[in-house]
């Protein structure tokens, strides 16, 4: 912790947040909040005179709420920087009636009531998120009688107790009588590998933690009686099979099944345990006087924000999607950016301090190599059929795309850098006077066209964003999840590209069914080009209803990445619609939309950015 | 009835483009892989090489244990010289995995990487419809054929290089965080390391000790 604060390379921004991530691989601008610390970070000396004075006191976060701490205060004593922080939550104020004591107090002065929040505008080429997990919180298992009875701790608040720096100093001690217990029982899944709270996996590390824990009570208390009840002991890592026998050496009673409830002793204040050893299949009554629930590690809640600011995708339990599971661990989905630590799964600090490393390697590729490709796969103007109405500019959700001046003849122009490609301005334009690089018309028709050259009445035409449908469509591949093979695939960049002709084209040449597909609006990779795509497929749903042709047959579905199962049931219920298509529907339905005007674009002119 | 002339119509609507098109003298390599079992397995890749040799314009179809190996490269680089292909369609796997890999090989036989197009017979078939052995060998063929319809319409295209601000951001100052900045800096570059407490530490600095060493966490 201490290099990084005196690293010359680093330029350590705490108490901020990051508030706007824009640009791509190897340009990306961002926005940081600096809050105001109402402390001169680099003045300031930890003398704690200011703390000495403050008369305000609040329960301490970082010792759990164990001790307090003042309206002015050190976050921990390493803590980096070294320096106070005002609460101004908490601070009565800087009025001389209310307070305003430490500011007299403060010889350095370098408190200061007036000092606002920055805003910081950064260039960057490459992101790690690191931003972590959040600790599950046991209130709601009421057997468990957590907050209820005061001798039932967390694995935290443990931590807290058993640390020379906690607010014990490291004696361990119960609540309620401030003596060290003679027992102590953990329980373990507190949060994790539940269906009904907490989270349906395994956390990963709360089995190895409290086998340390029970070798630091070992080693502090000698005789002290630790009983662990488990589901499974996971001791999977290097080293870590041997401390879980060095724990059983130690007499540590490792007890398999978990308490049903917990009771306690109005007098002793002692914990009464039930639980099914499942092992001699019998009902063990356990009494002791502190119980320590394990708890489990919870994507974090803001994972939200994180998402929307870096355009990621999370797997259904919560944490962040990589590029790839096996092959690509450390990268986000998107270009540029790369995952260290918990917030893509929960992980023991050697596990995170390896995936750092390799996110940092990861990321230094792109710094080294001081230039990165840009896939042509961005849009052009095709000038001679330009009407200049200017939807175009309207829909880029990048505002790539500069406005146009009919009366003045300004063609609308394409900023190639800042243009992602998702082919929204493509499928809106109305004259066909924008061509997408490698996703032309003619190319995604050719596909149409080819995959309805026979037997097109069992074929489903279905759309698919490479983001998520797609990757969707891989997952349910790579968990071999088998759906009925009529489906055929045809990928765009976003769902946003699918043009009212493809699908109007796929029903001329005979498709029963056709399937757009694309990211959850939160998930979209193009901001908001999603939304083009739904008011597009409503306005092609009003279309074919006034054709007399069925709307249902056209399905709109977003899937995620991370949805290989929601991707399957997809294709199995359209399956199940592809049964209700009648062929004389399919006939009339090409027959209306073969008479209509021609659907087909013409071959498209030469191309002008 | 309808659905014949409407067969018609596509046939002559294709056969325009095709010619429009032919004046570039197309000539496409297709490469159908069997990835082991993966795909072997289920489709039946013989069958769908022969059919891809029936295409219109395609003029050397290979099929390989591992396309993406190196002998399966090769191949693919053999083929483009051999052949004079200007088109190549590689039925394997999803694009995500070995696009880059494919476009790079072409690139190296000289060969614009946007003329490179994949078919994805694994994630998308072979490994979805185990038990549907014919189906999804004539879904394969299916989506080769589809695959070949595009790559028709291929054009080379240049990519644009651009520049790379030279610094970092990390978000968040755990033990993750903290390490990615440090091998970062430690790399020469300027890292910003933005945390969202007061302290960096994260969790980690509330833990005692930690395991398998029994040492102090900060």
């Amino acid at each position: 912790m201490m290099d990084v604060g005196r690293h010359p390379n680093i330029e350590l921004l705490v108490y901020s947040e990051v508030e706007d991530v824009s640009g791509y691989i190897g340009n990306f601008k961002v926005k940081v909040r600096k809050k105001a610390r109402y402390v001169g970070e680099k003045e300031c000396t930890a003398c704690g005179e200011c703390a000495k004075i403050c008369p305000v006191v609040k329960p301490d976060e970082y010792q759990m709420g164990l001790s307090s701490r003042k309206a002015i205060y050190m976050p921990f004593p390493q803590a980096v920087p070294s320096a106070y922080i005002l609460n101004m939550a908490d601070c009565l104020g800087n009025n001389p009636i209310a307070c305003g004591k430490c500011l007299e107090k403060c010889e350095k002065k370098c408190i200061d009531y007036d000092i606002q929040d920055q805003i910081l505008e950064l260039e960057i080429g490459t992101i790690i998120a690191a931003t972590g997990m959040d600790v599950y919180d046991p209130t709601e298992l009421d057997e468990y009688g957590y907050t209820r009875y005061e001798n039932v701790i967390t694995s935290m608040e443990f931590e807290r107790l058993i640390c020379a720096g906690g607010p014990t100093e490291g004696h361990f001690v119960r609540p309620t009588d401030w003596k060290t217990p003679k027992s102590v029982a953990f329980i373990q899944c507190v949060g994790s590998r539940s269906e009904k709270r907490g989270a349906p996996y395994c956390s990963n590390i709360c089995c190895m933690n409290t086998i340390k824990d029970t070798l630091l009570l070992a080693d502090h208390y000698p005789g002290m009686q630790c009983k662990v009840f488990y589901m499974d002991i996971r001791a999977f890592g290097k080293g870590f099979e041997d401390l879980y026998k060095r724990s059983k050496e130690e007499g540590v009673q490792y007890i398999r099944g978990l308490p049903g409830e917990i009771e306690e002793d109005p007098v002793t204040k002692n914990l009464i345990l039930r639980a099914e050893n499942t092992t001699t299949r019998e009902i063990e009554t356990h009494e002791v006087e502190m119980v320590v629930l394990s708890v489990g590690v919870l994507p974090r809640r803001d994972g939200d924000v994180v998402q929307k600011l870096l355009t990621l995708s999370r797997t259904s339990d919560g944490f962040f999607l990589e590029a790839h599971p096996k092959l690509k661990p450390v990268d986000a989905p998107t270009r540029g950016v790369f995952f260290a630590g918990c917030t893509e799964y929960p992980k023991d600090v050697k596990d995170s301090v390896t995936q750092a490393g390799a996110a940092a390697a990861r990321a230094s590729i792109i710094l080294n190599a001081g230039k990165v490709k840009i896939e042509a796969i961005t849009s052009r103007l095709i000038k001679e059929k330009c009407t200049f109405c200017g939807l175009c500019a309207k829909v880029c959700p990048y505002h790539a795309i500069t406005a146009a001046d009919r009366k003045n003849k300004v063609y609308p122009m394409v900023i190639e850098a800042a243009c992602a490609g998702c082919g929204a301005c493509a499928a809106e334009c109305p004259v066909d006077a924008i061509k997408m690089r490698h996703f032309t018309d003619e190319q995604i028709m050719s596909q149409v066209e080819a995959l309805l050259e026979k037997d097109s009445q069992e074929a489903i035409v279905c759309f698919a964003c490479n983001w998520c449908s797609y990757a969707g469509g891989d997952m349910a591949g790579t968990s071999r999840l088998q759906y009925p093979p009529n489906v055929r695939l045809i990928r765009t960049m976003c769902s946003g590209r699918v043009d009212k002709k493809f699908v109007l084209q796929a029903f001329k040449l005979g498709a029963p069914l056709v399937l757009v597909s694309g990211c959850h609006f939160a998930d979209c990779h193009y901001i908001s080009a999603v939304h083009w795509t739904q008011r597009r497929v409503e306005r092609l749903w009003d279309t074919l209803e006034q054709k007399g042709i069925r709307p249902e047959r056209l399905q709109l579905e977003w899937i995620s990445a991370a949805e290989g199962q929601k991707f399957a049931k997809v294709m199995r219920g359209l399956e199940e619609m592809l049964k209700a298509v009648t062929r004389e529907e399919i006939e009339y339905t090409m027959k209306v939309l073969g008479d209509a005007k021609e659907v087909t674009p013409e071959p498209s002119l030469v191309a002008v950015s | 009835m309808l659905i014949a002339n409407f067969a018609f119509c596509i046939e002559t609507e294709t056969l325009r483009r095709y010619k429009a098109v032919s004046k570039n003298d197309l000539r496409m390599g297709v490469f159908v892989c069997e990835c082991g079992l993966n795909i072997a397995g289920t489709v039946d890749c013989k069958a769908v090489s022969e059919y891809a040799r029936t295409l219109p314009d395609v003029v050397a179809v290979i099929q390989n244990k591992y396309t993406c190996a190196d002998p399966g490269q090769n191949e693919i680089k053999k083929a483009i010289a051999e052949h004079n292909l200007n088109r190549v369609v590689v039925a394997s796997c999803t694009p995500k995995i070995h696009e880059p890999t494919f476009r790079q090989c072409v690139a190296e036989a000289g060969l614009n990487p946007y003329l490179f197009e994949m078919v994805n017979i694994r994630e998308h078939c072979s490994w979805v419809h185990q038990n549907q052995k014919d189906r999804a060998t004539e879904k394969a063929k299916d989506l080769v054929r589809s695959g070949v319809a595009r790559a028709r319409y291929l054009e080379t295209q240049d990519e644009a290089e651009v520049k790379v601000t030279k610094s970092a951001l990390v978000i968040g100052g755990g033990i993750a965080g903290i390490q990615a900045a440090l091998d970062l800096a430690d790399g020469g570059h300027k890292v910003y390391l933005v945390e969202k407490e007061p302290s960096i530490g994260g969790i980690m600095a509330q833990i005692d000790k930690t395991y398998p060493t029994m040492d102090c966490s900060i």
